[in-house]
């Protein structure tokens, strides 16, 4: 008995050393559990706190509606329309082929959008919606809508899309907005968002990012599969700022008829004072609706081959030479230099220089004229001899301060400059010494004087008004959760005597108002309207001297490539000029015939508008705006 | 010595049912409602704030759970004496019927469907070779617990069950039994150097078991050493729990509030990662009260194992709150990322009906040894004495 309590006893002490070395050890695991819990919740407790948030926050962006465009008088020409897609959430449908097939009757679906469509499904989540198509007429909207229980899924939404009210006769100022490129990616993640589209070309370009506006944000709670549970806040974005234009809507759309009569040509109308352009237009011109949608690879490759290039602004971007109309800065360069307007020249139809003849246009030539003759008949001859004694830099001098020669800083991208030759510029570009001939050829527009259409309007505007003005088509910027802005601002003296620009102005009166002026056929006669203007011709082939003796062919009988391009520059009314204007008719023939009656017209209707004179959307200064 | 046997001889072996019932250890009873508490309030949390589908089903089983307890409290020590053998062979015949008939759930054989439950035959396991382990020992003097070949049946009684489990296939629960049983061996009195042999073979055999792993078994050890490789994939659960539990921090998120959760980042959030949204909103002070409470239940264990004045009583206690703290220790572990995910679940507090029964089963053993603390049973068995 006492034996087996012994043993008994001898067990139990073992059992009872083992079960506190065993509880000993669970104390010890159970410390370590605690550890980690200390090191997890308040160690790394930070670093948990993000990436939980990470975990379960997703921010969503809004997208700012796009400002608007529009004109001097608040007329939209660029807007933004409801556009009606077809969407479809895969999730929800049962058999996709099935649904395509159904929705095919309605909407007219090809292979190519089915294939789309597949993998965008493959893609995105099953519970985001894809598009299947867009921009659908109402009568489709309808007839989805009448359909949808057959369309289990399948779901209507208005997205926004642009619209160019004016279509054709503005793309080419308003430009137009498309899907954002690979290139265009700053970093700003509004651009990344599918069916955001940017500006591309015109002021849609240049002012995108004050069309644009700010991206409100939306920060919503997801779950694990990314479905929205809630909306955690929500900050509203600033909607893109209206751009208000120097034109006058209805102006443009009558320049860019009248023009539309010629197969290529380019006009622009600016206020004298201020450089605002009032209308610009170049036909031929294109439709900025398909941009929009989306190009197709034929229709663009059909605007790019066309050989009159109705993708490029001519008006700002086609280069020309002026012709006679840059013969007022030979003049204005003459009296600055000394030379008198009573300084007379004999004009027997040529001039001799060294062994090569200069030809005047007019075959018998004109006889003794002075300064202001010489410009009312365009008279070649006077312009050799006057140049060749002031000389090629003293031309190029004047002329730059017309703003040739240079870009002249208009508000729209593509804008061309030219060319104005001096001696300098010639052998730094083409790398040999001057020639005494070529001061001639340049003297009447001709040779390397290249200009743009809208700087010899720049160039007849700063001669009609005496000032500085710097072209432009902005003239302020409105709404958008900031104050009003406006750019358009009177410009500063031209560093011209007026003395000078008024002999000039009246030999341009004479040129249209004079019964024997090369344009007195496009003379306006309404009383207080007339226009004082300077026809231009530009050569684009060389007359050969065989061609000269046998007589030179005429325009009409050349094929169109060939003829020369009619220029014409103006501004009105005469005695206190408030519109200037150049046209360029491309192969047009000569300036009086092709140019001026156009720019007859557009004159006229200028007045008849006036736009200048008549009450634009108000537009609050704000100071310290001057710079521009 | 001679008066204290005295008392002992005086005090009657044999109590009446209402004697039994109060000397039940209460404040163990108090222990083991808080922390069923606990875990309806998370399953009620983890369904947003809903007592469906999970808390209200849990809470019968609880209150179903608790009556078994009770019921196993008041039978006598005796009784479970005797069956110990015969229960472990009716629970190794479970095993074997699931291998044979065991219908497919969760990728692994592991239920047998009796129509109203389903039944897990492991779990019943690990009570049953408890049992039989501490009938085997209760019959060997030290002496006999030193010579090895009185080692070999209980080593088969637990292997044959492991090795069954582990076909299923169901790693962590054949490891369980093969701790318990490791557990119990040490408390019996096997000497050191035998488990340094044990442990030495193990370590040689690695790299063969290694080679019979499962796929998604060794998928579970290779995300286990480094979770971030693959945050998307076999990792996501380790970095999910381990996001939850730290972003819980000290305080927590508020209950209801446990963004990870709700939000449906963390798996199982109602069985076996339980322990994870309790922490994320309840924060570390939720989580260490809950590790006390376990802690409390573990102590009164031992006390209970160490009172026991049979030896049988004393393993029994000892194995099955060892049993206790391996699922506890396990679960909390794998979501604090502390080893690999294993699938067991968190006693008492996770879903499960099963699990929560044989919990409360083996709890109800251990309070049977309490009551019967004074039953003493004769080394040689109890018919000898009768």
């Amino acid at each position: 008995m006492g034996e087996r309590r012994n043993e008994e006893q001898g067990r139990y002490r073992r059992f009872a050393r083992r079960a506190v070395m065993l509880g000993g050890g669970q104390l010890l695991l159970l410390g370590a559990l605690a550890g980690r819990m200390y090191y997890l919740q308040v160690v790394e407790a930070e670093k948990y706190k993000l990436l939980a948030e990470d975990n379960r926050i997703n921010i969503r962006l809004l997208p700012p509606p796009r400002g608007r465009i529009v004109d001097r008088f608040g007329t939209p020409l660029a807007v933004n329309r409801q556009n009606y897609q077809v969407l479809l959430v895969s999730e929800q449908v049962a058999d996709l082929d099935d649904t395509l097939d159904r929705l095919g009757q309605i909407v007219p679906l090809t292979g190519d959008d089915r294939e789309r469509i597949h993998r965008e499904i493959k893609r995105k989540r099953n519970f985001v919606p894809v598009t299947v198509e867009e921009n659908l007429t109402w009568e489709q909207v309808s007839r989805v809508e009448v359909n949808s229980p057959d369309l289990p899924g399948v779901s209507i939404d208005v997205g926004e899309t642009r619209h160019y009210p004016f279509g054709d006769r503005l793309s080419h100022i308003v430009g137009y907005v498309a899907a954002v490129s690979e290139k265009e990616l700053t970093g700003d993640p509004l651009l990344e968002l599918p069916g955001f589209r940017v500006g591309k070309s015109g002021v849609e370009k240049l002012h995108d990012e004050d069309l644009r506006g700010t991206a409100g944000t939306s920060q919503i709670e997801v779950n694990a599969v990314g479905r929205m549970i809630k909306e955690l806040s929500r900050e509203e974005g600033h909607a893109g700022r209206e751009v208000v234009l120097t034109l006058d809507s209805g102006l443009q759309e009558f320049v860019f008829n009248r023009l539309s009569n010629e197969p290529s040509a380019s006009a622009a109308v600016l206020d004298v004072e201020t450089g605002e352009i009032l209308a610009m237009a170049s036909v031929p011109s294109y439709d900025p609706r398909p941009f929009n949608l989306g190009l197709s690879q034929q229709q663009w490759q059909e605007l790019v081959n066309d050989p009159l290039s109705p993708l490029s602004n001519k008006a700002i971007s086609g280069l020309y030479a002026p012709g006679s109309t840059f013969k007022v800065m030979v003049a204005l360069a003459a009296l600055e230099a000394g030379v008198g307007a009573d300084h007379k020249v004999f004009c027997p139809g040529f001039m001799d220089l060294g062994n090569h003849r200069f030809h005047c246009w007019k075959r018998g030539g004109h006889g003794s004229l002075d300064m202001q003759g010489a410009i009312q008949h365009s008279c070649d001859v006077w312009f050799y001899d006057t140049a060749k004694r002031i000389g090629i830099d003293r031309i190029a001098a004047m002329a730059k301060r017309f703003g040739l020669g240079d870009t002249v800083g208009v508000d729209l991208p593509g804008e061309r400059g030219g060319t104005i030759p001096t001696r300098a510029w010639k052998l730094a570009n083409i790398g040999t010494q001057w020639q005494g001939g070529e001061t001639l050829v340049n003297a009447i527009g001709q040779g390397f004087v290249l200009t743009t259409p809208l700087q010899l309007g720049v160039m007849v505007a700063r001669l009609a008004g005496g000032k500085a003005v710097v072209p432009h088509v902005t003239r302020g910027l409105r709404g958008g959760g900031a104050p009003d802005q406006l750019v358009s601002l009177p410009a500063p003296k031209l560093d011209v005597p007026e003395a000078h620009l008024d002999i000039v102005r009246e030999a341009m009166d004479m040129v249209v108002n004079s019964p024997r002026g090369t344009a007195h056929r496009s003379a306006i006669d309404h009383p207080g309207w007339e226009m004082a203007g300077k026809t231009g011709t530009s050569q684009v082939r060389r007359i050969t001297k065989a061609e000269r003796e046998a007589g030179v062919i005429k325009n009409e009988d050349l094929p169109w490539r060939r003829r020369d391009h009619g220029l014409f520059i103006c501004f009105a009314p005469v005695d206190k000029p408030r519109y200037a204007c150049s046209v360029v008719v491309d192969h047009g023939g000569g300036g009086s015939s092709a140019a001026a009656p156009i720019a007859k017209d557009i004159m006229t209707e200028t007045q008849r508008r006036d736009p200048i004179g008549s009450r634009p959307l108000p537009l609050v200064a704000q100071v310290g705006q001057n710079e521009a | 010595m001679a008066v204290l046997d005295e008392m002992h001889l005086r005090r009657n072996p044999t109590l009446t049912v209402g004697q039994k019932f109060w000397s039940i250890n209460w404040g163990l009873v108090l222990l083991i409602c808080l922390l069923s508490g606990f875990g309806l309030a998370m399953l009620y949390s983890a369904a947003n704030g809903s007592f469906q589908p999970w808390a209200g089903r849990q809470a019968v089983r609880f209150l179903l759970g608790l009556s078994v307890m009770f019921g196993c409290a008041l039978i006598d020590i005796r009784f479970w004496f005797r069956f110990a053998y015969p229960l472990y062979i009716l629970s190794l015949l479970l095993l074997v019927a699931v291998e044979i008939m065991g219908s497919i759930g969760m990728g692994a054989q592991r239920w047998i469907d009796l129509g109203v439950i389903q039944l897990q035959p492991s779990e019943i396991m690990k009570v049953a070779l408890v049992l039989a382990l501490a009938r085997y020992f209760h019959g060997l003097t030290v002496q006999d617990v030193g010579r090895p070949h009185y080692l070999i049946p209980p080593i088969f009684m637990a292997l044959a069950p492991a090795a069954l489990v582990m076909r299923q296939p169901d790693l962590g629960t054949a490891i369980m039994l093969l701790m318990v049983t490791g557990a119990v061996f040490f408390a019996a009195g096997v000497r050191w150097w035998k488990f340094a042999i044990v442990i030495a073979l193990v370590a040689g055999a690695v790299p063969l078991a290694w080679s019979h792993l499962h796929g998604y078994q060794r998928n579970r050890v290779l995300t286990f050493l480094n979770p971030e490789s693959d945050p998307l994939g076999a990792g996501y659960h380790i970095m999910q729990s381990k996001i939850a539990l730290g972003s819980g921090g000290v305080l927590g998120k508020g209950f209801l509030q446990g963004s990870q959760s709700h939000l449906n980042f963390l798996p199982e959030k109602q069985t076996d990662f339980i322990f994870t949204m309790l922490a994320e909103e309840l924060g570390m002070v939720g989580g260490l009260l809950l590790l006390t409470l376990f802690f409390l239940v573990f102590v009164y264990g031992f006390a209970i194992a160490l009172r026991s004045r049979n030896h049988f009583g004393r393993i029994v206690a000892l194995g099955l709150t060892i049993n206790l703290f391996l699922y506890v220790f396990i679960n909390i572990a794998m979501v604090t990322g502390l080893i690999p995910v294993v699938g067991v679940p968190l006693p008492l507090v996770s879903y499960g009906g099963t699990a929560m029964l044989a919990v409360l089963f083996s709890l109800g053993l251990v309070i049977s040894v309490s009551v019967h603390r004074d039953v003493r049973i004769p080394r040689r068995g109890l018919r000898e004495e009768a």
